[in-house]
């Protein structure tokens, strides 16, 4: 298209990839931080033993009082350090405390593993075991000034350090977190959730996206705004339409059930969201419901870009409005259709919005997505969690081999 | 196949009049939340004398004929067409048969128009069938569409004791006046949502400057300098897609916990331009690379650095594809959920989307959920209505982004 580009690699043409290279960099850093970095944690993590709250590595916390209430000036007191490890299973290693004492105090003893140097007290205390305490004492005389002013022994905080060893960066690893996501009973649901809910979801949204193109693609008054109107799905928030749909179909107070109830088609309401095999069909309608207006969006710009000699064409031949649909629009849909399909398999494959918001997981819903938060999350287990999602990446990977080589043959794409 | 217009008129009209009574039948149920039930092999039965009536007359004028006898059947227990409790008015019912009668029998003149009586050839056939799909497809897809907003607005004006009382009830009472409002005032003064409102336009502002000071330089770059790995850049740039946010959410979680960034808008505002920058540059240098190449080779001949040819040529050029690209990334960082839900603790910073998240619970009551919801709709839908070309364009191009 531009013009065309010598065969060797001059000075210029240097300059140039070296200056496309500058402006594009910013994107490659960031992309790869947020996008590169967690998906090789997400691997890592897969074969960790981690719960939530291994997030914080053990550490050694500190608490200072000040023992034996001097009340004049000659009173003995005692500093007391209490140094435990926040862990119960973790051990810390090289322990040290930091603490100043005020010059109001007088030192008498200290404790062997510390030193004094003027007023800065160093201690080093070694390994905890996890849920070590140790006790340190450093004995003291209260000066005249102690007294005068309203001095605390805790307005000098006392810095303990020690490191932790912390189990996302150990070569600890298990293959347990697989073990958990396969054996678990649930695990063929959340498959078979999973792929109901892509194939439904997505063939429905392309086939209504499909027929709204059709409706829209005639001249009628008012189309703009019946346009516009069916892209508020789209266009809204996930979370408002989601609930929306949830006090919509509220067994006690929505009113749909009051409908169906009234009507006699049902007896009783229904849980739409919450028993079993509503929730998955209603979770994929709200998906269809949602998701029509892309596909129509596509579908209708390829529609427009039609020519109409062709059907001008058909007309004059005499075919009637079903052969024209079927023998010249669909045709020239097709690509624009198995496109749609593509990326739609994929992306509805991938939602977790919508059924977290509308279900949580419930009542058999629970894709693999929503299984990643799950796990991670709510059961806190969060090498399960990254199991799963490394369990959708083996997905992914089989689709995107399956659809490349489909469209290779198909689209030569 | 010999094609009837008889037959199909029959069918034609049964099946609109079937739709046509459940329609009116919901919508007076909604309006007046009193019950109104349709029987559905009355109103077929009367459909398709309508489209017999009218094939043979060719006269709108039957709709008058057609009312007098709907309401004629009213006097008559399971012959009429919808059936109406008893707490409705004469007024109400005859009311409701009118409407009904009128929506059946115009647009199914409309369907009907090209048919005479007797044997049709294929294309009249499938013309009538057409126009019977294009009305039911339109009520069908803009009843499914509408509802769960008017829904939405509905139950926020309501009251807890309304709500349970008559779920049935869609009418708006107008006679509280200002005290329709009182979620809204309610949300505004006791749950902070004026704050989460400032938030999110503040988040979102930010998310599509940090967006486009990124893309723009790499669009140019993909679009215009030629460099090794262009072509594999500008098709392999929107795979990052195909990853699941809720898997990339995982590791951002741990990271940000780690880093402290966890509960901080400044985390909020560093991970949603990244969610975006692939699909605006990917619009992006779509829209570049149409822009004619020679204007700004002539800006360079005359000296002007590639940055000034990008700032005082290729920019302004751009500007109804910019323009696309920040509403339709301003759209995806207003409406984003799932980040914020996972990130954000603090309610002092929560974004609105967070905002409406947490009144999901059993204390806070329903309307002012739906309160949240409509707060959190209107600005987006407002700004989409406002900018429908922009948005359009750019919920096409970039709809490629789940």
């Amino acid at each position: 298209m531009q013009n065309a580009a010598p065969k060797t690699l001059g000075p210029l043409s240097r300059r140039e990839a070296r200056f496309a290279w500058t402006l594009l960099l910013p994107t490659i850093l960031s992309v790869a931080l947020v996008i590169v970095l967690p998906l090789m944690a997400i691997f890592w993590i897969s074969f960790k033993p981690i719960a939530l709250e291994d997030l914080r590595p053990a550490s050694a916390l500190v608490r200072e009082q000040l023992r034996g209430k001097p009340k004049q000036s000659g009173d003995a007191a005692i500093i007391r350090y209490k140094i435990r490890n926040s862990s119960q299973k973790d051990p810390i290693f090289g322990v040290t405390l930091a603490d100043e004492i005020p010059s109001s105090l007088e030192v008498i003893t200290v404790d062997k593993r510390c030193s004094l140097k003027g007023k800065n007290l160093n201690c080093s205390l070694g390994a905890f075991e996890g849920g070590q305490r140790e006790t340190l004492e450093i004995r003291v005389i209260a000066k005249q000034d102690y007294f005068g002013n309203n001095l605390k022994i805790t307005d000098s905080i006392a810095k303990v350090t020690g490191r932790g060893e912390n189990i996302l960066t150990n070569f600890n690893f298990t293959l347990k977190n697989f073990v958990h996501v396969f054996d678990s009973a649930e695990f063929w649901t959340v498959i078979y959730a999973t792929l109901f809910y892509t194939v439904f979801g997505t063939i429905g949204a392309i086939v209504v996206g499909l027929f709204t193109a059709l409706l829209l693609n005639i001249d009628f008054r008012g189309k703009g705004l019946i346009r516009g109107l069916y892209l508020f799905p789209y266009v809204a928030p996930v979370i408002a339409v989601a609930f929306a749909w949830v006090i919509l179909f509220d067994p006690f107070s929505g009113s749909i059930n009051a409908l169906l109830v009234q009507m006699g088609i049902v007896d009783t309401p229904i849980n739409f969201f919450g028993q079993k095999p509503y929730a998955l069909i209603m979770v994929t309608v709200f998906e269809i419901w949602r998701y029509f207006p892309l596909s129509f969006l596509f579908i209708l710009a390829r529609m427009q870009a039609i020519d109409v000699e062709m059907y001008e064409a058909a007309d004059m031949d005499g075919a009637s409005p079903f052969q024209i649909f079927w023998y010249l629009s669909l045709p020239t849909l097709m690509g624009i259709l198995s496109i749609l399909f593509l990326l739609r398999f994929i992306w509805t494959f991938n939602k977790f919005d919508d059924i977290f918001l509308l279900t949580g997981g419930s009542a058999d819903t629970r894709t693999l997505t929503v299984n990643v938060y799950e796990q991670a999350f709510a059961v806190s287990n969060i090498g399960a969690g990254a199991a799963v999602a490394v369990v959708i990446f083996i997905f992914l990977l089989f689709f995107s081999i399956f659809f490349f080589r489909f469209f290779n043959r198909e689209e030569g794409l | 196949m010999s094609r009837n217009s008889y037959v199909l008129t029959l069918c034609l009209g049964g099946m609109w009049s079937i739709v046509i009574s459940v329609l009116v039948s919901v919508a007076m149920s909604f309006l007046t939340g009193i019950a109104f039930k349709p029987n559905l092999t009355n109103s077929a039965a009367l459909g398709a004398i309508a489209g017999l009536l009218f094939l043979h007359f060719k006269s709108k004028s039957i709709i008058i004929l057609f009312t007098i006898f709907a309401c004629f059947l009213l006097e008559f227990p399971d012959k009429e067409i919808i059936w109406i409790s008893e707490d409705a008015t004469r007024l109400q019912k005859i009311l409701t048969y009118t409407i009904y009668s009128m929506v059946l029998v115009l647009p199914l003149a409309t369907m009907l128009k090209s048919l005479e009586p007797g044997k049709v050839d294929r294309f009249d056939f499938e013309t009538s069938i057409i126009r019977f799909l294009i009305g039911v497809g339109f009520i069908i897809f803009t009843v499914a569409v509408f509802i769960p907003f008017y829904v939405m607005v509905m139950t926020s004006l309501k009251s807890q004791q309304e709500l349970l009382l008559n779920p049935l009830n869609f009418g708006i009472d107008f006679s509280k006046g200002l005290g329709l409002f009182r979620s809204y005032y309610e949300l505004f003064t006791d749950f902070n949502f004026g704050d989460y409102l400032w938030t999110s336009l503040l988040v979102s502002v930010l998310t599509v400057i940090i967006t486009l000071a990124f893309a723009i330089p790499g669009a140019y770059a993909v679009a215009r300098l030629k460099f090794k790995g262009r072509s594999v850049f500008s098709q392999t740039i929107l795979l990052i897609y195909m990853v699941p946010m809720i898997v990339l959410a995982l590791p951002i979680y741990i990271g940000f916990s780690m880093a402290g960034l966890r509960n901080t808008l400044i985390g909020i505002v560093l991970i949603y331009p990244v969610t975006t920058i692939p699909v605006a540059l990917y619009m992006l240098q779509g829209y570049f690379r149409g822009l004619p190449a020679e204007i700004e080779e002539a800006g360079l001949m005359d000296g002007l650095s590639r940055f000034s040819v990008i700032r005082r040529i290729t920019l302004p050029l751009a500007l109804p594809a910019l323009a696309s690209v920040s509403l339709y990334v301003f759209m995806i960082a207003w409406n984003e959920f799932l980040l914020a839900l996972m990130l954000l603790d603090d309610p002092a910073i929560f974004t609105l989307t967070r905002g409406v998240a947490s009144l999901d619970s059993s204390e806070v009551p329903r309307q002012h959920l739906m309160a949240g919801a409509v707060i959190s709709t209107l600005p987006i839908l407002i700004l989409f209505l406002a900018l429908e070309r922009f948005m359009t364009k750019g919920l096409a191009v970039g709809g490629v982004k789940g």
